[in-house]
């Protein structure tokens, strides 16, 4: 390998307000390697890269393409020095094809020849071992192949340099492998690689160094061959964390919730939802996984009374009294009012679950302001309960009258998750409750639902990260394109076999069975 | 001066957002702005009118507060502007782009215009009033409450749908004035019933409640259930639904309070002042509102002094077109820089402009010479901001952990003594004393 610098950033400096988002950062990436950049959500990494892609303009310091000092100030002049970025956030118009969008903003002097790029679009795929077709509408395509459009758009414009936002955040381990495989085909064709990742077995296949990156300052970088997991969470947490989840026996697991036959056609006619049928017991962790967009947010949101179903049934099992109640076709006020102890943590935390612009406290009185006859706010129960919220999960908030937003993304959860578990639920629905959030905000959530199930909690949990799910649930309902494809046992079950759950088409289903 | 031809490629400023604004600091950028607003109208008159800018200044007040008369005019004509801006308020609040205040209260005028042509002289006066009082109140709400309706059900436009209803207003309030004027003029007279009670002087009462009005809206926005509920709505529907709110009960509510709250500002303009109507009566305070509950925020209090101020510029600028007798044109123009100043200064309070390293020093002793005042100001401030040491920053920060700080504050440390390391190396002897 050729140890030609291709880019070098020096003494890097980016501020936002008072927020030091990149400090004094130095580091440097050669021709035809693939570097991770690694560290916590909120450590700056997108930050920094966005500065390299011309989207923001360092506060201080240098930026050097080739060994010399350039001036990136807006993604034009990114790609004038042969530097492109896959952003985390898909950039595709929609109903244009593969093509139309790869030439999208491309001024070139030649007449704008569809064929042309067609064939380019082409002999890029050929030479990378991509798979796509050029004409085919971003609108009809699956995750995976949007972000090969993506990086194809950045090679049709001669990159040397590709930037990669958490591109396996969104792909299956079995597109995860496709994907490393292309990326190892430009190194080996001299392109630099850099991929901003939070996920370490992925940065220990994949790269040939990682750079650690740790409140805005770059901590080190170190080659692969020398890392492995723990020194790596060492070096972006700061401290020796404790990498296991607990899992324990469930106790007395009974039916708390019953869900059959549940089917939801959506205004475009889909079906989001097809004849779901799952049991929740009461001190277990269900996990519900599936490839993003796969009806788990309208599975939950049906549960919860937010999404309207054709068919089905949904029947809460009131451990007080041994009523059965159906949910279906009642709002989440209606069921409430019938007694149902059932919480709801969203996936969509300042958009769905809490008001991003009202403080703490508005936030805590969300659930409980209907209390009383008044016609007036009492808002001294919900500010003592943020007060102590905010002491016994360690939310870091100046106080009780921050505007939420200004929250980091693990203290926004910490919040809303403390609010959803104040109210004693016996069913705690929670979707992707650690995303985005720091290794150590993730643990202490974990341990939040772990105590929960122990208190002989039913928890629904939606995530993402496989490594997860299999480590926390007890069980793991598998969904495909709103379909159950298999309800397996969260302990025995390896991770190849509910990838390839959730991957498997409706034909496949026929043919086994 | 070691990167000197890099520094020239650099762009010269750039922006980037403030974190978090203090309301003193905020306060100070909006009084710089309204300075600055005076110092650039001043320089107009003297350039384009030819009038002393400070006559034009002091004719403005005067305008405004130089007789009992117009004190107690402009007061009036301030309680009607906060009436309307207080009615689209809660409306704005829930995201609810409410533009047809102008229509609300020309139909809650005419209602009331109507009462007193149907039943004056036929009943007690006090009986008049009141049912003007319900009567005007009512068409503002059905004015209101019809948009609403189409909204919470169909997901229609309100903004189109209300600024349609103002015409519907307007030529329902044309084709009445037909009927009631049998001579064709259009022109009603002063109506001599349904007039509202005076007391201390005509316009005391009109003061008084639209201040009494101020307090109710505010308190009923910041500590009831129903502001409550406004405000979740228009944050997020979708938290609203979440929460188990009923989103469309909530739109036609508060439009419904919206209308009716114009209705009763279209009373008051009839049985409090003009005891007539026509097409103009509102006179596009319908839609100067919609400036004043944006400028104070959608906060009642503030928009006290936001319509003092738009108050202030409208009768000021009438005063100086009588005063010097120049086309009113001269006076719009004023008006407008001065709102422009005020509006676009709202920006600083959110974003601060950094300018590049080198230029700093050149472009600040070139603002004290040539360049207008508020960008000087800006520069100072940037400069200010430049020269807080690192260490400043780092004591003020609040949002890390304690720890965090210490970091931070050790690794500014050691970038101070690098920094400090490079100038030894380059100025050579000169550092080292």
């Amino acid at each position: 390998m050729s140890k030609e610098i291709a880019l070098e950033m020096r003494h890097i400096t980016k501020r936002f307000g008072k927020v030091v988002a990149n400090h004094d950062v130095n580091m440097e990436i050669y021709k035809g390697e693939i570097l991770s950049v690694l560290g916590e959500n909120g450590c700056g990494k997108t930050t920094l890269m966005n500065m390299i892609a011309g989207i923001y303009y360092p506060d201080e310091g240098q930026i050097l393409v080739n060994g010399e000092e350039v001036v990136i100030s807006s993604p034009k002049d990114a790609f004038r020095y042969k530097i492109g970025m896959v952003h985390q956030h898909f950039k595709l118009v929609d109903v244009f094809t593969a093509s139309e969008n790869i030439v999208l903003g491309d001024s070139g002097e030649k007449k704008y020849n569809i064929k042309a790029v067609n064939e380019r679009v082409l002999g890029i795929t050929k030479k990378y071992g991509f798979n796509i077709d050029p004409s085919k509408k971003i609108y009809e395509m699956s995750v995976s192949e949007k972000q090969t459009v993506e990086i194809v758009k950045v090679l049709y414009k001669n990159a040397d340099i590709l930037i990669l936002d958490e591109p396996t955040a969104v792909l299956t381990p079995q597109e995860t492998k496709k994907l490393f495989s292309v990326l190892r085909n430009m190194r080996a064709d001299g392109k630099s690689i850099i991929i901003i990742t939070h996920k370490l077995h992925e940065v220990l296949e994949i790269s040939d160094r990682v750079a650690v990156l740790r409140k805005g300052e770059h901590i080190a970088t170190i080659d692969t061959k020398d890392a492995n997991e723990s020194l790596l969470t060492e070096m972006m947490v700061g401290a020796k964390v404790e990498l296991n989840i607990h899992r324990s026996e469930p106790k007395d697991p009974k039916v708390l919730l019953k869900c059959e036959h549940l089917t939801s056609i959506n205004d475009e006619g889909i079906k989001v939802l097809d004849d779901i049928s799952f049991e929740a017991k009461s001190g277990e962790i269900l996990g519900i996984a599936g490839i993003a967009g796969s009806g788990q947010r309208e599975l939950l949101e049906a549960i919860a009374g937010l999404q309207p179903l054709n068919e089905g049934a949904i029947e809460y099992n009131n451990p007080k009294n041994n009523e059965v109640v159906n949910l279906r076709d009642k709002n989440p006020l209606q069921i409430r009012n019938l007694g149902v102890r059932l919480s709801f943590v969203p996936e969509d935390r300042l958009g769905m679950g809490l008001v991003g612009n009202m403080d703490i406290t508005d936030n805590m009185m969300l659930r409980s302001y209907r209390k009383g006859k008044s016609i007036f706010l009492d808002r001294e129960k919900p500010r003592n309960l943020a007060e102590q919220i905010i002491e016994s999960l360690q939310v870091n908030t100046p106080g009780v009258n921050t505007p939420l937003r200004r929250l980091s993304g693990g203290n926004v959860q910490k919040v809303l998750v403390g609010r959803e578990i104040s109210s004693a639920p016996k069913v705690l629905m929670v979707a992707y409750p650690v995303r985005g959030l720091d290794i150590n905000s993730s643990y202490t959530i974990y341990n939040l639902l772990n105590s929960q199930k122990e208190n002989g909690v039913s928890i629904i949990f939606v995530g993402e990260d496989l490594d997860v799910l299999l480590e926390l649930c007890d069980r793991i309902v598998v969904i495909n394109s709103g379909r159950v494809t298999g309800i397996v046992d969260g302990r025995t079950i390896t991770k190849e076999e509910v990838g390839l759950l959730m991957t498997k088409s409706r034909d496949e289903e026929v043919e086994n069975a | 001066m070691l990167k000197n031809k890099t520094n020239d490629k650099e762009p010269l400023f750039h922006v980037t957002k403030r974190d978090d604004v203090t309301f003193s600091k905020a306060m100070g950028i909006r009084a710089i702005a309204v300075v600055a607003a005076f110092v650039f109208c001043m320089i107009l008159a003297l350039i384009l009118a030819g009038i002393n800018p400070l006559k034009m200044i002091s004719s403005m007040f005067s305008g405004c507060f130089g007789t009992q008369r117009r004190i107690w005019k402009f007061f009036k004509n301030l309680s009607i502007l906060l009436y309307i801006s207080l009615a689209v308020t809660p409306a704005f609040r829930m995201k609810f782009w409410n533009i047809g205040a102008e229509g609300q209260t020309l139909i809650g005028a005419l209602a009331s215009v109507a009462c007193i042509i149907l039943l004056g002289g036929k009943i007690p006066n006090g009986l008049l009033v009141l049912i003007m009082f319900v009567a005007g109140v009512l068409a503002g709400a059905i004015w209101g409450v019809i948009p609403a309706v189409f909204k919470a059900i169909w997901d229609t436009n309100e903004t189109l749908f209300t600024l349609m209803m103002n015409y519907v207003a307007s030529f329902t309030v044309a084709y009445f004035l037909l009927v009631w004027t049998p001579s064709g003029s259009s022109t009603l007279g002063m109506l001599s019933y349904g007039w509202f009670p005076q007391i201390i002087h005509e316009y005391f009462l009109v003061i008084v409640i639209a201040l009494i009005l101020t307090g109710v809206i505010y308190v009923y926005l910041n500590y009831s259930k129903h502001g409550y509920e406004i405000s979740v709505v228009g944050e997020s529907q979708k938290t609203a639904k979440y929460i188990g709110i009923n989103v469309k009960k909530v739109i036609i509510r508060t439009m419904t309070l919206s209308g009716a709250l114009c209705g009763f500002a279209g009373f008051l303009i009839v049985a409090a002042l003009d005891h007539s109507v026509t097409t103009q009566t509102v006179g596009g305070q319908g839609f100067t509102a919609i400036m004043v509950s944006w400028l104070g925020k959608f906060n009642p209090i503030a928009m006290f002094a936001t319509s003092f101020l738009i108050t202030f510029l409208d009768q000021g600028a009438a005063q100086i077109s009588t005063e010097f007798n120049i086309d009113s044109a001269f006076p719009s123009v004023i008006v407008g820089s001065i709102l422009f100043f005020i509006i676009g200064c709202e920006f600083f309070i959110y974003y601060k402009v950094n300018f590049r390293h080198k230029a700093k020093n050149m472009v600040t002793m070139a603002a004290s010479e040539n360049i207008v005042k508020d960008e000087e100001t800006l520069n100072n401030e940037a400069l200010k901001q430049e020269n807080k040491t690192a260490i400043d920053e780092a004591a003020h920060e609040t949002t890390d952990v304690q720890d965090a700080k210490q970091d931070v504050k050790q690794d500014t440390k050691q970038d101070i003594n690098q920094k400090a390391a490079t100038l030894q190396e380059n100025n050579g002897k000169e550092s080292e004393q």
